[in-house]
C-alpha cells in the first residue's frame, strides 16, 4: 500500500473548497440488476468520458456492471476549466463516486489513474484499477520528450500536451478510427499538467481497496518500468497486454484488458474479517 | 438492500451459548462489535468498523436511520426550518462529500437524505436492527460486553447478546435540560422545550418568550419575529452573534483560512472583533448585553438574522427570568412581561440510561462522563462513545475520525496488544482532557471542543498507533 499516514487535517480543503463545476457523466446500465458494484471510469488528461463510451461502458454493462464515465472539468462535455488543478479533478471524481448508488470501483486511465490514486485517499472505493497509469515525475518527462519532443515540450510552458498516433494506438487500429479519436482530444488545465512534474504527496488509500494495475509493455507513453513501479506501490505486479498502445480502451484489441479487469473484479475476494483478541 | 425487522436481535445462530449474570442464556456474537444508535455517529461507526473488517450489530430504537436529523423520530430536535450552522466542508463525512449542487448551509431534510444515501452507498442497513432499543450494557470477563435489547417501547422479550466491543453512539441532543424557575408550575401560559418545537405555526399570533441564546434559541427567536405577535428573547449573558457569511464567503471557511495560515489566536480574536464591528456593529446599542467573554471562548452562535430582527424591533432582548407568576414572567431587571408561550431553548443533557454511569467515568452520576478524547473511558478498552462532542464546527467529521480510531484500536488489540495497552495507559492518564482552550464552566460547554485542536489530538493518537506497524 502507499506510504504515508492517514491525514485528518485538511485546512486548505475546509477554507478554500473546490469551486463546483458542471460535469458530464455518461453511463450504461445492465438490463438486470445483478448486485455488482458500479464502475466509475476516469479518463486521462485530454480525454473525455467519450473514450470509455466508445467500447468499455457497453461491454462492462453487458457483463452486469453498472458503468459510468466522468469527464473531468475542462474535458469532454464538462464545463470549461483552463485553470483546473489536480485537486479540482480529484474533487470531480469523489463527487461523482459519492453520487453513485453503491460503493464504486474507480478505474483511472493515464493521468486519470493519478487522479484516482489521489481520490482513493478521499473516498473508500470498493476497488481500484489503474490502467496505463501516468504518475508523472522527471523520468516520465524524459521518456515523453525523447519519444515526442514537439508534442511534449510546449506543455512545460503551459501549452497543450499533444500525444501522437504511435503513442496512443497500435498499428492494428484502422487509420480512420485513430484519426477520429485524435481529433477529439482536448487539453488538461495548465496547473494540473504541471503537477505531473511534481507528483509527490500521494496519501494512503482509505478503506483498504484492492488495486489492480494494467497496461501494455508496448505503451509509448508509460514505460514498462513505470507500470511495475506503480504496481509495486500497491503491493502487486502489473497485468500486461503486449502489442497495445497507451489508449487500451480505444485500441483494436480493447476487449482483452476490460475483460481481464472485469474478471479480476468478479474473483476479487472480500476483505478478511478481523478478529479481536480476548 | 435488506432491512431487518425482527425485534429480537441478530438472526445468525449463535456460535456458542453462555449464561449472563442473571443466569439467562446469552447469544455469543464472537468478535462482533455492537454499535448503539444509527444516527450520524452510529452510521459512521458501522461503516468504519466494517471497513476495518469487523462484524457489526447496530441497534436503533427508531425505524429509520438519521437519529436527530430524522424529523420523524420522536427524539429528533429538528424543526421545519432547521438549517446547518456549519458549512458543507465542515459538516460532511471526510470520505463521502455532500453534492456540489447543495447550498452552503443545507436544510435538515437534505441531511437526512445524505445519511440515507450514506447507509445505502455503503450497504449499512443489513447490519442495523431497527425498532430495537438497548436496555442494558454490562461488562463481562475478557473485556467483553453483554448487551440486552428489546423491541422499542418495551414489547416482546428481552434478549442478551455478548459482544467483543461496544460503541455508544446514542446522541446527546435529545434529553431536554429544563430549568427550574420559581413559580413555573403555577404559570398558566403554555411552556415547551425547544425539542417540542416543530413548526412556525406554533408561534403564529402569540406573544412568545424564548429563553436561551444557543443556536436553537436564536433560530426560534428569529422565527417568532416573523410569526408571533411579540417576541422576547431572554439571555443570561452577552454573546457574539456571528453572521453566516463574511467577506462573501461562509464565515467558518474564512475563520479556517486563518487557522490554516496558523494565525495566532490573539490576532484572530482581534480580527474577528474588528469584523464584527464592521458588519454587525455595537450590539449593546440594540439593548443586547455586551459579551462577557472574548470570541472563541465559547462555540459561536451563527445567526445572520437575529440582530436584523432586533433592529426591526421584532425581537425584544430581555435579561434572565427571575420567577414565573400565574400570568406573567418577572425578569431580573424587575420588568414583568406576559407571554402566551414560553419556549425553553435551554439545551440537552446526555443520557446513557442503559449504562452504569461509572463505566464512562461519571462517578457523580450528573451526566458528565470523563473520557479521553471525549470517547474512551478509563479501564474499559473495548468501550467507546462516539459523537459526544460539541464542536465549533460540524460534528460528523469528528464522529468519523473517532470511529476510525476505535476501529484501529480494536484491530491493534489483536496485532500489537502491547501498543493497545499503551493506549489504555494514555486513556487513564488523560481522561477528561479538554480541547477547546478556556471555556465557561457550564453544562452547555461540557463537551465543547475546538475542531482544529481536537482533530489534531486525534491525528496524534492515530499516528501513535500507526507508528508501531
Amino acid at each position: 500500500m502507499t506510504a504515508g499516514r492517514l491525514r485528518i487535517m485538511r485546512g486548505r480543503e475546509w477554507a478554500r473548497p473546490v469551486r463546483p463545476a458542471r460535469r458530464e457523466v455518461l453511463s450504461v446500465l445492465p438490463e438486470l440488476e445483478q448486485g455488482r458494484p458500479p464502475l466509475l471510469f476516469v479518463p486521462g488528461f485530454g480525454h473525455g468520458a467519450w473514450a470509455f463510451a466508445e467500447h468499455w461502458l457497453e461491454h462492462a454493462a453487458s457483463r452486469g456492471f453498472p458503468a459510468y464515465a466522468v469527464s473531468l472539468r475542462g474535458h469532454g462535455g464538462s464545463e470549461p476549466a483552463p485553470d483546473a488543478s489536480l485537486r479540482a479533478y480529484v474533487h470531480d471524481v469523489t463527487q461523482v463516486a459519492a453520487e453513485l448508488p453503491r460503493q464504486a470501483v474507480l478505474v483511472g486511465h493515464g493521468a486519470g489513474a493519478l487522479v484516482v490514486a489521489h481520490a482513493l485517499a478521499r473516498y473508500p472505493a470498493r476497488a481500484a484499477v489503474l490502467v496505463a497509469p501516468v504518475f508523472g515525475g522527471w523520468s516520465a518527462l524524459g521518456a515523453a520528450v525523447r519519444r515526442n519532443p514537439v508534442g511534449t515540450l510546449p506543455a512545460l510552458w503551459g501549452g497543450r500536451l499533444r500525444l501522437n498516433r504511435r503513442q496512443l494506438f497500435s498499428a492494428e487500429l484502422p487509420d480512420a478510427a485513430a484519426r477520429a479519436h485524435l481529433a477529439r482530444l482536448g487539453r488538461a488545465g495548465r496547473r494540473a499538467q504541471w503537477r505531473l512534474l511534481f507528483p509527490g504527496g500521494l496519501e494512503p488509500a482509505v478503506g483498504r481497496p484492492p488495486v489492480l494495475v494494467l497496461g501494455s509493455p508496448d505503451d509509448r507513453v508509460v514505460p514498462a518500468a513505470a507500470l511495475t513501479r506503480v504496481a509495486r506501490r500497491y503491493g502487486s505486479a502489473p497485468l500486461l497486454f503486449p502489442g497495445m498502445g497507451h489508449d487500451v480502451m480505444l485500441d483494436a484489441r480493447w476487449r482483452e484488458p476490460v475483460d481481464a479487469l472485469l474478471d479480476w473484479l468478479v474473483k476479487e475476494p472480500a476483505p478478511a474479517v478481523a478478529a479481536l483478541s480476548r | 438492500m435488506s432491512i431487518s425487522t425482527d425485534h429480537g436481535g441478530p438472526d445468525d445462530a449463535p456460535a456458542t451459548s453462555a449464561l449472563g449474570s442473571d443466569g439467562r442464556p446469552v447469544s455469543d456474537r464472537g468478535d462482533t462489535v455492537c454499535v448503539i444508535g444509527a444516527g450520524a455517529s452510529g452510521l459512521t461507526a458501522v461503516k468504519n468498523l466494517r471497513e476495518h473488517g469487523f462484524g457489526v450489530d447496530c441497534y436503533e430504537r427508531e425505524t429509520g436511520v438519521g437519529g436527530a436529523w430524522n424529523w420523524r423520530h420522536d427524539r429528533s430536535p429538528v424543526y421545519a426550518s432547521t438549517h446547518l450552522i456549519s458549512s458543507r466542508p465542515f459538516t460532511q463525512f471526510p470520505d463521502f462529500p455532500m453534492p456540489d449542487s447543495w447550498p452552503d448551509y443545507p436544510h435538515h431534510s437534505q441531511l437526512l437524505s445524505y445519511f440515507e444515501r450514506y447507509a445505502d452507498h455503503f450497504d449499512l442497513r443489513q447490519h442495523i436492527w431497527f425498532g430495537t432499543e438497548v436496555v442494558r450494557v454490562e461488562p463481562v470477563e475478557g473485556d467483553r460486553w453483554d448487551v440486552t435489547t428489546r423491541s422499542t417501547g418495551g414489547y416482546g422479550p428481552e434478549r442478551t447478546s455478548r459482544y467483543a466491543a461496544v460503541v455508544v453512539a446514542n446522541g446527546h441532543n435529545w434529553s431536554p435540560k429544563l430549568p427550574g424557575y420559581e413559580g413555573l408550575d403555577g404559570f398558566r401560559g403554555e411552556t415547551i422545550h425547544a425539542s417540542a418545537y416543530q413548526d412556525p405555526a406554533q408561534l403564529r399570533g402569540k406573544r412568545v418568550l424564548v429563553v436561551g441564546a444557543g443556536n436553537t434559541g436564536c433560530d426560534i427567536a428569529v422565527e417568532a419575529a416573523q410569526q408571533a405577535a411579540a417576541c422576547w428573547h431572554s439571555t443570561r449573558r452577552g454573546y457574539w452573534y456571528a453572521p453566516k457569511y463574511v467577506l462573501g464567503r461562509p464565515a467558518d471557511q474564512v475563520n479556517d483560512l486563518l487557522l490554516w495560515l496558523r494565525v495566532p489566536r490573539r490576532v484572530r480574536q482581534w480580527l474577528y472583533h474588528r469584523t464584527m464591528r464592521l458588519t454587525v456593529g455595537d450590539l449593546t446599542r440594540f439593548g443586547l448585553p455586551a459579551p462577557d467573554h472574548r470570541v472563541y471562548e465559547t462555540h459561536p452562535i451563527a445567526n445572520s438574522q437575529l440582530v436584523y430582527y432586533v433592529g426591526h424591533g421584532a425581537i425584544t432582548p430581555v435579561p434572565d427570568v427571575r420567577r414565573f407568576h400565574p400570568y406573567g414572567v418577572e425578569l431580573t431587571d424587575g420588568r414583568e412581561i406576559e407571554p402566551d408561550l414560553v419556549v425553553f431553548a435551554t439545551g440537552y443533557l446526555p443520557r446513557f440510561e442503559f449504562l452504569d454511569p461509572r463505566l464512562v467515568g461519571d462517578d457523580a452520576g450528573e451526566g458528565r462522563p470523563t473520557l479521553y478524547l471525549n470517547a474512551f473511558p478509563k479501564g474499559y478498552p473495548t468501550l467507546a462513545v462516539v459523537g459526544l462532542v460539541q464542536p465549533d464546527s460540524g460534528l460528523f467529521p469528528i464522529s468519523h475520525w473517532q470511529s476510525v480510531l476505535v476501529a484501529r484500536l480494536l484491530t491493534l488489540r489483536q496485532d500489537r496488544p502491547e501498543r493497545a495497552a499503551a493506549f489504555a495507559a494514555k486513556v487513564a492518564s488523560a481522561a477528561g482532557e479538554r480541547y477547546s482552550g478556556r471555556v465557561k464552566d457550564s453544562s452547555r460547554h461540557w463537551f465543547e471542543v475546538g475542531h482544529v485542536d481536537y482533530l489534531r489530538a486525534v491525528q496524534r493518537a492515530l499516528n501513535d498507533l500507526e507508528a508501531t506497524k
